[in-house]
This record gives structure tokens, sequence and C-alpha cells, in this order.
């Protein structure tokens, strides 16, 4: 790992600005998308950061998890459009099919169910992202074969 | 009086992104040879001719703005394109950059040239992370063409831009958190003085501007003098990106000239309600905007129109709501919202948003207090003018709104 | 300079371009309400309580807002009282008010803005009891020093703002967002697993009871209470010219006599002062500096007699332990006497010997539960109180302490020189050693004993002396965020000096985190006016002149440095990292 955060920081470089774009590859580079504590640290030691500074960060931006998450995260929009366009539907096939509640990863690790503020695919409602990819105008057999195809 | 128009947007759909060639081949950069024929101060003055206003949400003059920046001298100037678009129901700016990048980075180097910027930075949300290799596309396809970096088109101008991309915070839309978040630290405010404009970034002047800012500076320069403003009315002139969204059959971005009403745009621009439904509600400017009843949708889409009613245009998003919607439902959703993204660093927002979301919930349970009216009111009151940033100020807009305009569908519930 | 005129609920004032309309109403006796803003710290304006009207319909923070040409404020219209008490509901729905058993019951910011809002009379508090929000997360009671009551915490920062600028150590982070918003240690980890240097400083900002020492009153009350220990205290330099400040005295008053008579009314069986052992820090340490310069040792030299400074070192720059003296400080050189020197001239076991020291210092109380600092399983001191603690003591006595007549220190640790009084102001401990060092060198007696040059509150002092033939560069710095600028060039060995005094928390002990609260850099000044007049006012002002500290050298030590010197009064440090 500290290999890996080295050389992250080496393309990023050591400014404080550099925290952000840092600490987005630290947990990219983590199978199960999160910046475990010893990752955090090491980031503030080798970036000549306190500790604190790193942990307000990575406390604070809806991106960046503390605790492990799956291979993909699924982020599913819970803001009024979303809600207007019965987004509940969505949540409910998702438990289903996955066999998990919102806040938890599917028994294969494969999944991570969460909800997401508004991500600006409104016009698509109600809409879902994987990792960085967005899903619009879902219906239950759209959805299922998504996640198909994620599993596959 | 035409209802969808295509100046800013001109260019959708007809090149495909970063395809640079296709953009010059539809005019694309010849508005940023005329800016640089012109100088400094002519190019803001006509700027301040087009009576351009921010289109960020809080509709600052934008030439007035350059011209304030310009006076900023120092070796380092950055110049911000926001695109930290996080008003849910707002997502014009991402098709701005899904669908004609070029004319926003050419409104940048316009805007650069103009105030003596020589860093730009297009701060890109989280959510939009879907974008970043297009936008980075793009930017090297302009660099290789001499439109970035060194001695641009043959000028002295000097700038190039970079991609800061955030990491999901609403609060980040915000000039001075949207500065802390890229000198990495938590995007919460800061105080002011010193102004962005003097000290921003690295306490460096910097100025920070929406993305379809930059788009409408490059079709204000690029067309001859009268066609902007040869749209919309006296004291709104152009257009007016907006994101159509809800209950509508055809939700998505839209052009339209200042003056259409918000019946108009749901009606003919989004072909009615879904479901032949009702509409119960619009919400416009964005989840910081006031819900609006049927009774107010002959009202023009206009700055002063709005500034009549005390509303807001904001960002521009026009959230159609039908009849079977909860408003209560409604009504939590917002309140979840504020209290999710609520930066924590003023006791106003923080503890205010965190009462009204309790207030809810009685009242969607049907338990509320004989107290809680007037608890809405005085903890809203507080929020609004005690509140650090306008994320605190304008967290009960939807919620006073509702009241103003059906406060017996707020009120009445009873528990079972 | 260029004046800004407006004027201020009516009146008419005139001030210079960039000032606060805070400050600007404080000129014309106007005070506006504040909570986050201190007057040593950065503007905050995060709990939106000092509001003014300054528009038809627009509040602002008056901390924060600039006065313009022609403005007009209000600061007490309608909108303003309202608006304001708007504000400290939402405070007060987020805080733990169990006032009456706060440790700040009558000496909280907070409560004092509830008086003024008169929340008796009115109807403050309609938010419902059940949506009263209080962070729940446990009180952190882990380490020897300081307690955080997470319940109590208004997050005004300020003890953020300390801790990282001030101190340097950085410990805190203002996490997550919203209602989850908490100042606490990355992770949500207790002190005792941070780096924390236990320095209180976030103590001396804190507007409420969130943050406090731990206490050991009881545990003093227990031995007083015990027939078979024979209780005896010290008491440290900086705490004769502060302890006042609780009892009404200005800041600066000393009230050293009535501080032993008190003590000695408590039921302590002697009353002794820390000022001995710091003369002896200064025989010791001034060794140790000769030795040093005589036979190429590592220079500079660094002092140690401030805990929290020892523990910064042991976790941000172990590189430089080297230069640290291996002295104890003074609280520990008289523990470590009380329970062998005073126990054999007493005759008492060790173990029947309870001493307990009065410091200025929160980072005093984990000293002395260093597992170095005990001999044979017996502590060498036994129970700190804090300056706070000391007056807490003194009233649940039912002492009256204005009333007391004077009284002096027992003997033998009682006779002390003006150089160790010093030793509570940042620049003492240099000026002291110098003193000694300059005549036990060049064995003349010093032309001017007042080292100017290292006095006053600046964060980093630096001067030089001619001592014989060698011209000795020394420095000081106060505030462990001013050290760290010291102890760089000492790390990088770029260090252009000789001798180098640090204390941990701004303008020395008498800034010390165990000190009356609601201190700012005015009231510091005038501590440390005190101190130098109790110096100046000494018959016996080098260390070396103090003929008890001669006695303990003839009957116990033999000299400086010796084997039983470094038995009892030195130590070693080990790094945190």
């Amino acid at each position: 790992m500290r290999d890996r955060i080295i050389e992250i920081i080496g393309t990023h470089g050591k400014n404080q600005g550099a925290l952000i774009p840092v600490l987005k590859a630290v947990q990219r580079m983590n199978p199960r998308q999160y910046i475990p504590q010893e990752a955090s640290q090491l980031v503030a030691r080798i970036m000549g950061l306190r500790e604190s500074e790193v942990y307000e960060v990575v406390s604070f931006y809806g991106e960046f998890s503390e605790t492990p998450r799956a291979e993909h995260v699924i982020k599913i929009c819970d803001s009024t459009v979303c809600r207007v366009n019965h987004h509940r539907e969505l949540v409910d096939i998702l438990e289903h099919t996955l066999g998990i509640r919102v806040g938890e990863a599917s028994r294969d690790g494969k999944f991570f169910l969460e909800y997401s503020p508004c991500f600006g695919a409104c016009d698509v409602a109600p809409a879902l992202r994987i990792d960085d990819k967005v899903y619009g105008n879902l219906d239950r057999d759209k959805l299922e074969a998504i996640l198909e195809a994620y599993r596959r | 009086m035409k209802k969808n128009v295509a100046l800013i947007t001109e260019n959708f759909h007809h090149y495909i992104p970063p395809d640079l060639a296709g953009y010059k081949h539809f005019g694309g950069f010849t508005a940023l040879k005329k800016a640089l024929a012109l100088s400094e101060e002519d190019l803001i003055e006509r700027i301040e001719d087009s009576g351009l206003r921010g289109r960020g949400g809080a509709a600052y003059p934008t030439g007035k703005k350059m011209r304030q920046s310009k006076a900023y001298q120092d070796d380092i100037k950055y110049l911000i394109c926001n695109a930290d678009e996080g008003e849910p129901g707002t997502f014009k700016d991402r098709d701005l950059l899904e669908q004609d990048p070029f004319g926003v980075l050419e409104g940048m180097v316009i805007t650069a040239y103009a105030v003596g910027a020589t860093h730009g930075i297009l701060y890109l949300r989280e959510e939009y992370a879907h974008l970043l290799e297009l936008l980075q596309g793009a930017m090297a396809a302009m660099r290789r063409e001499g439109l970035l970096g060194q001695g641009i088109l043959g000028t002295a101008l000097d700038f190039d831009m970079t991609i800061f991309s955030g990491a999901g915070a609403y609060i980040c839309g915000e000039g001075t958190s949207l500065i802390e978040s890229m000198e990495g630290r938590p995007g919460r405010p800061r105080n002011k003085p010193p102004y962005t404009k003097a000290q921003g970034l690295y306490l460096k002047p910097t100025l920070v501007s929406n993305v379809e800012t930059f788009s409408a500076i490059t079709a204000i320069v690029k067309h001859p003098q009268g066609v902007f403003t040869g749209y919309g009315t006296q004291k709104s002139p152009g257009t007016k990106l907006i994101s159509l969204c809800g209950n509508v059959n055809n939700p998505g971005t839209y052009e339209v000239p200042f003056g259409l009403t918000l019946e108009e745009i749901i009606t003919e621009l989004g072909h009615g309600v879904a479901g032949d439904k009702g509409i119960k509600f619009v919400q416009v400017g964005g989840i910081s905007g006031p819900l609006l009843p049927r009774a107010c949708l002959k009202m023009p889409l206009t700055y002063e129109d709005f500034d009549a009613e005390g509303l807001s245009i904001g960002s521009g998003a026009v959230l159609v709501v039908d009849e079977d919607t909860d408003i209560l439902d409604f009504l939590d959703a917002v309140a979840a919202f504020f209290k999710h993204e609520s930066c924590g660093k003023c006791t106003p927002c923080r503890e205010g948003n965190r009462q009204l979301m309790n207030i809810l919930k009685r009242m969607r349970e049907g338990t509320a207090l004989p107290s809680d009216p007037e608890n809405i009111q005085r903890i809203a009151h507080t929020m609004k003018y005690a509140s650090f940033c306008g994320l605190g100020k304008t967290a009960p807009t939807a919620l006073l709104s509702a009241i103003k305009y059906c406060p017996e569908e707020i009120f009445m519930r009873r528990g079972q | 300079m260029d004046l800004v005129n407006l004027t201020i609920d009516h009146i008419p004032v005139a001030v210079p371009k960039g000032t606060s309309i805070l400050e600007a109403a404080r000129r014309i006796n106007i005070d506006i309400p504040t909570l986050c803003h201190h007057p040593d710290q950065k503007v905050k304006a995060n709990c939106r309580i000092c509001l003014v009207q300054t528009g038809a319909d627009q509040l602002d923070t008056a901390c924060s807002t600039q006065v313009r040409e022609g403005m007009t404020v209000l600061t007490t219209s309608k909108l303003v009282r309202e608006t304001q008490r708007g504000v400290l509901e939402l405070i007060l729905a987020n805080h733990d008010q169990d006032c009456l058993k706060c440790i700040r019951n009558g000496n909280c910011e907070l409560q004092d803005l509830c008086e003024r809002f008169a929340i008796s009379r009115g109807d403050l508090e309609i938010i419902p009891p059940g949506d009263r929000a209080v962070d729940s997360r446990p009180k952190d009671l882990f380490n020897p020093s300081i307690v955080r009551d997470y319940a109590k915490c208004i997050k005004c920062n300020r003890c953020v703002e300390v801790c990282r600028e001030v101190q340097d150590a950085g410990i805190l982070s203002s996490a997550f967002r919203s209602t989850d918003y908490m100042v606490q240690p990355a992770y949500g980890k207790t002190l005792d697993e941070t780096l924390c240097t236990y320095c209180g400083q976030c103590i001396a900002v804190c507007p409420v009871g969130a943050i406090y020492e731990k206490t050991q009153i009881d545990r003093v009350w227990e031995a007083l209470d015990r027939e078979d220990r024979h209780v005896i205290v010290q008491v440290a330099p900086a705490v004769r010219v502060t302890l006042g400040e609780e009892f009404g005295y200005e800041p600066g008053t000393p009230v050293t006599e009535k501080i032993v008579a008190a003590l000695r009314r408590i039921g302590f069986d002697k009353v002794y002062d820390t000022d001995f052992t710091a003369d002896l820090t200064i025989i010791e340490e001034g060794y140790e500096l000769i030795h040093r310069l005589e036979n190429q040792g590592t220079l500079p030299m660094i002092t140690s007699c401030s805990p929290g400074w020892i523990n910064y070192m042991e976790g941000f720059f172990p590189e430089v332990m080297a230069h640290v003296s291996s002295c104890k400080s003074p609280q520990q050189m008289f523990g470590a006497l009380s329970k062998s020197y005073y126990a054999q001239k007493t005759g008492l076991p060790p173990s029947k010997i309870f001493t307990v020291s009065i410091m200025p210092c929160t980072a005093k109380k984990f000293e002395a539960g260093r597992e170095e600092m005990s001999y044979d399983g017996v502590s060498d001191v036994d129970a700190v109180l804090t300056t706070r603690e000391l007056a807490r003591l003194i009233k649940e006595a039912g002492i009256d302490f204005r009333g007391l007549d004077g009284d002096d220190f027992d003997s033998p640790f009682g006779i002390t020189s003006g150089a160790a009084a010093i030793f509570a102001a940042s620049g003492g401990v240099m000026e002291a050693a110098l003193r000694t060092v300059y005549e036990v060198l060049t064995k003349e007696e010093m032309p001017q004993i007042n080292l100017y040059e290292v006095r006053g509150m600046a964060g980093i002092k630096a001067s030089s002396l001619f001592i014989g033939d060698l011209e000795v560069k020394v420095a000081v710095a106060n505030g462990l965020a001013n050290a760290r600028k010291l102890v760089e060039e000492v790390k990088a060995g770029n260090s252009p000096y000789h001798f180098i005094e640090i204390m941990g928390c701004p303008g020395g002990c008498l800034g010390g985190g165990g000190q009356p609260i609601n201190t700012d850099k005015t009231v510091k000044e005038a501590r440390m006016k005190g101190i130098y007049q109790v110096d100046q006012d000494m018959a016996i002002r080098k260390s070396h002149e103090n003929p008890q500290i001669k006695a303990l050298y003839e009957e116990f030590i033999k000299e400086p440095g010796s084997p039983l010197a470094h038995r009892y009064l030195h130590t070693h440090y080990k790094s945190r990292q």
C-alpha cells in the first residue's frame, strides 16, 4: 500500500491542494472503495500534513468512505426529482435483487448500495450511478440487465 | 415569441465532442479571435452592454464582475469555471459540458483575456466524473491547436487550464467553499473580506463563474452586437437555459428567451404533465427555490418579475410536481437534502435544518405539536437572517412557500 | 490613517478602515454579545450571535463585518433581538444543559449569554425537549490531564485553532458535516491515542465546559483525611500571580503569602515552594550547559521544564532529543527530593509522604504520572492540581481568601530566589540560568542581571551575552508553533544558538493551560509584570546564592551532575512516534 500511495502522491504532488485528488486515487486503488485509516495516516505523513487535516477532508466529502464498501458502488439518487419520479420502486428492486438494504454490501462483495444527493440526471429520472457511470430512465427490466452485466 | 431557441446551445448535436475541427466548422473560436482583436476594455464593455448576469444563481452582472476582477493585478490570477452543479433538478451545465464543451472553454479563454487571468481551472463536481475524460480531451485538443498555452493564436495571451474534480459536496457550489476544497480542506465557506476577486485561491485574485455564463460569453462575442439582446426583455436580455424535469412528458435542457411563462415552458416545451395529471406545484431555481402553485404559472420568467415577487430564478431549474405527490414527502426530501449537505460550520444552518427535519417528521406522522407552525416560522427566520452562507439562508425557502400557498395540506394531517 | 465614519445605534463614530463593527461598537461602550469570538484568535463568525442590523432587512455578524463609510448599524433593533434569540435557542438545542453540575458553572460564556437574553423571562427554550439533540459521544476521560465532554461542545472551533496554529500539535479535526459535525481527533480517537501534548491551551480558550482538566481534588482531600499520611504541597512560580484572579484580584497581583496561609488552613502538613527546586534546576541545568560548552557537547541545549514542550518534542521532534537538557522539571525535582532527602531528614518512609503540586499546567499531571518519575514504585509527585483547582479547593474549604493574613513557606524548601520566580514567564529560565552561568564561569558579579531582551510576550526572542571571551547566543520561544521554528533549525543542524528556552504555552507558564480562564494577551502581560516585580523585590535574585540550595548540595547531592543528582534530578526521554 505504501508504495502505491507514494506513487500516487508522486503524480499529484505534495501540496495540500493535491489532497482531494490523492485521496480519490487512494480510494480507487482499494478494491472495496474506501480509505482505510492506515492509508490516510500514510497520506498525511508523506504529504507532510496532520492526520487531523486529512481526516477532516475524508469525513467531509460524500465521495469518501471510511468503511469498506464493495467492488461497485451503486448510488441511488434520493433527491426531490427522483422522488417524484418514484425512485422508491428502484430501491425496492435493488434491495430485493441484491438481497441487501441500502448501506450494505452484497455477500459476494460485488455491490454496495447507498443513497446519493442529486447527480444531475433529472432529465432521465429515476436514475442511479454505478461507480462513475450514470444510468437513467430505469425500470425493472433495464435495471436487472445492468446488474447482470456487472455480475459477469 | 419563439419558445425554444438555439444561441448558447446552437452547437448542440452539430459536432461530437471533443472534435475540435467539428466545432470550428460551426464557427468555433471565431468569438475568441474577435475578442483578441478588441481591447480588454472594449471586450468588457461588450459584455456589460449585453446585460448578461451570472447564471449560477446569484445573477450578479457579469461585465461588472469582470471589470472588478481586472482591477486586481498580480503575477497569478485564477479563473475558475464553477461546474459544481449541485442544485437538485439542475443539469443544464452538464448538458453544456457534454454537448458543447468548447463553447464553455472558449468563453473561459475570452474571459481570461479580458481580466488578465493566468491560470484556468474547471471545477468539475464528483458526480460528473463521467465527463472528465471528454473535457480533458477537449483541453488537449485546444492545446494542440494553440488555443491554450503560451501565446494563444499568436497573441501575447498566455493561459492554460486544468480540471479539478470534486469529492461530493453541494456546498462547494459556493465560491469560497469551492476554493477551500481546491486547497485540500473541507468545503466550508470563508469569511469575507477578503473577497475572492482580491484574494481567492491561494490568496491570489480569482474570478469564479458558472459554466453557462462562459457559454453565454462565447455566444455574445461570436454574434454581432444585438443578437443576444434581441432575445428577452429590456431588463432581462438574452436567453436562459432551463432544466425542465419532474412529472413532465418531455424533460430536458431548453434554451428559452427571458419572458416566457412557466406555463409555456411546461406545456409547450415539456409537453405537459405526464399521465395528463394536474400540476400540484412547480419548484423553480432548484431545491433552494420556492414551491409555486398553479396560480403562479402565468408569471413570465424574467429577473424583474421574479424579483417583484421576492423570488429567484436561481440556476434555472423547473421541477414540475403532479397532484399525486404528497407535499410533506416532498418537503421531507428537501429538508433531508439540506440536513445532509449543511457544512456544519454555523449554528443556524446546522441546528435549524435538524429542527426542521424533526418538525416535518411529526407532521408526516400526524403528531405535530400546536406550537409547530410557529416553531417553523421562528427557526426559518433565524436560518434566513443568521446563516453564514446562502445554503442555510435558502434552506427553509421551499417549506415557507408551501406553508404560504397550501397551509391546509401541511398542517391538517392528524395521526391515525 | 483612513478613518471611516458611521453610526452605531445613532451614535456617530469614526474608526480606522478595516475595523470590525464589533470593535467599533466597543469603542463607544456598546457591548455586542459574542460567543465564538476570542480576542487572540481569528474571526470565525460561526456562532452567529453577534448579529447587527445594517440595512432595512439585512443582518450581519459584527465580528466579521468591516465598517463602511456612512454605514448605519443598529445593535438592539427588534430584528436583531429576535434573531439573536433564535440563534441562542438553536445553540441551546444542541447543548447539554446540566449547568448545575458543570465545571464552568458561573464562568461560562454561553451561560452569560443566557443571562443577558433573560431566558428565564422569555420563551426562549420552546424547542421541545425531545428535539434537543446533544452529541452523544462519550466523554474522553482516558488521559491524566484533559477531559473532553462532547455534549457541551458548541463547535466554535477555538480549540482547533489554538491546537493547530498556536501549538502546532494539530490533533483536532472539524470532522464531518451538518448535524454530525464534531470537533474531535482524527478517526474519533481519544486524546491518549494521539500526540496530544496535554498543554491545555484548548481548555484556556473553550467558552463552555466542553474541555477541562481531569481533577485530582478528591485525591487530595482523601490524602488530607488520612491520619497516616504526611501531606506536603509545592506551589509553582506562576501560580502566585494568577490565583488572585479567581478571587477578584487584578491579574498579576502576587498573592503568595495568602496561598501559603490557605494551604495551611486546608490542612497540608508542610507548604513548600517549587521556586526552591527552580533554583535547583538552574544549578543543574547551568552546570549541564557549562559542561556541554566546555566539552564540545551537543549544542544548542534546550530547556526541559515545560512538560507540554517535552511531550511535543517526543511526539513530533524526537530527532532533537539529545539537545534537551536531562534535568527534570522543578516539579519533579521537588517530588524526587520529597521522597528521598526530605524523607531521610524527617525520618518518614517515602510511602507515607503524599506530595501535592499546585501547577499552572495540565501537562504536569501527565508528567507526574510518567513511569520515570517514580522510585521503587513510589511516585515522586502524588497529585497535581491546576491553579483553577486550587481556587476550587480553597472555596470548598470555605476559606475567605481575601481576608486571610499572609504566611511564609516552610523550611527547608521555602527559601528561594528571584531567579526562580521568573520561571513563570517566557524567558525567565533563560535569564535565571544566565545569571548563574555567568557568575560561575567568570567568577565575577554580573553587571546587569535584568535581561530585558528575553522578556516580554513576543513568540521568539533572541539575544547574546559575552561570558568571558565566549559570546553565548541564546533564544527563547513560547507557544509550540514558535518553538517549532527554532527546533526545525536544530533538527537541520543550522541553529546559531548555544542555549534555547522553550515553554509550551504562550507567554510561558503564566499563560499555562491550568491557569484561570478567560484570558487574553493583556491579562498575560499583566501577570508577567507581576512576576518581574516579585523578582525585583526578592532579597536573593540568583539561584546559586540561595543558602538552602548550598546546604542541599553539602548535605545530600554533593555537587551538580553527581551520581546522586543523576539519580534524583535528571531524567531521559523517549520517542512517541
